[in-house]
């Protein structure tokens, strides 16, 4: 991203593959549902708030799943909300991602035992690209978390099998 | 204000049945056993007779005694049969300044009752979170459905003693 720095004083020109464009533009801008289930969802408007500024890694909150890219499963995934959770991934466009936010999304957490309505990880129903861990993580951890799946958008390709 | 003896005075009055009313004392708090097919009579009379004039339900809540026999299975869990299940109710009159423990206990095999909602309003959500959490039925309720769990739930009523994790929920594995 570096030559973005720089200021153009004339008109230039850029090398680089199509692959590698196309990849920096999408994770560039990975949109998130705006979706938070429970204290894990205020640490992830802490992130979004000024002082950690999810924007400048492009990550803005859409209104509807089908306008998002991401869907940050920020707490506990109860049976109740789980049928609701995976209602939500169906509804957006691929190709879309998942980062699982805390102990309770990742395996259930505290409630992993006692908890009878509470799913033991929402890789159950979806399938997560990145678990961020925490009870709840900090701003910075999730920050991190999408770092990890900015790399993984950033080692995709379209023709050499993943 | 009026004090536990003089309430329980009162009632024993107006409520002479053999097991109607009586008193107990668990920790530091007396409370007042009902019987379950009296409590609706006992509330209104509570709620509307001018110096008791308990206005408000501060709680009810559903309790699994585990007073009966336990069966060891092989899986180390336990089953109950026989003994009770209590409902306590936490009144209060805001404007006499008074409180009051009620206590109904139910066989754990018939766990019937009667609802209180007709008296204090706010009794109609608490009564439902009882029957989904322990599975109170309480009749003459105007609305008894699952409030937490999902309504498709058949798991069983997981606050009992004797609850056991079922295999799957729709689909979804429920056991760690």
């Amino acid at each position: 991203m570096g030559f973005l720095d720089k200021e153009f004083t004339q008109d230039n020109i850029v090398v680089t593959n199509l692959e590698a464009l196309l990849n920096w533009a999408r994770l560039s801008s990975i949109w998130q549902t705006t979706f938070g289930i429970a204290c894990c969802a205020i640490e992830m408007m802490a992130t979004s708030a000024s002082h950690y500024d999810f924007d400048r890694f492009g990550v803005i909150p859409r209104p509807s799943p089908r306008q998002a890219d991401v869907i940050i499963i920020s707490g506990t995934v109860t049976f109740k909300m789980a049928t609701r959770i995976k209602r939500i991934y169906e509804q957006m466009p691929d190709p879309k991602f998942v980062i699982s936010m805390g102990s309770c999304s990742n395996c259930g957490g505290p409630y992993w035992e006692h908890g009878y309505h509470v799913l033991k990880g929402v890789d159950r129903v979806i399938p997560v690209d990145v678990y961020v861990p925490g009870c709840p993580p900090r701003p910075e951890a999730l920050l991190e978390g999408l770092l990890k799946l900015q790399e993984k958008i950033r080692n995709e390709s379209m023709i050499k099998s993943a | 204000m009026k004090s536990f003896e003089e309430i329980l005075e009162l009632l024993k009055s107006n409520f002479s049945g053999e097991n109607d009313i009586s008193s107990s004392k668990e920790g530091t708090e007396d409370i007042i056993n009902v019987s379950p097919s009296m409590i609706k009579e006992v509330s209104k009379f509570l709620a509307q007779t001018g110096d008791l004039n308990f206005d408000s339900l501060i709680l009810l809540s559903a309790v699994d005694d585990e007073n009966g026999e336990k069966i060891k299975q092989e899986d180390e869990s336990i089953d109950i049969t026989g003994g009770t299940l209590s409902i306590y109710y936490h009144i209060e009159s805001v404007k006499l300044v008074h409180k009051l423990i009620l206590k109904v206990s139910v066989e754990r095999e018939n766990p019937v009752t009667i609802s209180v909602s007709s008296v204090w309003g706010c009794a109609n959500w608490h009564e439902r979170e009882a029957f989904d959490m322990i599975g109170i039925i309480f009749n003459e309720h105007p609305d008894l459905k699952r409030i937490l769990l999902p309504y498709d739930w058949e798991g069983g009523y997981p606050l009992r003693k004797d609850y056991r994790n079922p295999e799957f929920y729709n689909g979804m594995k429920v056991p760690y």
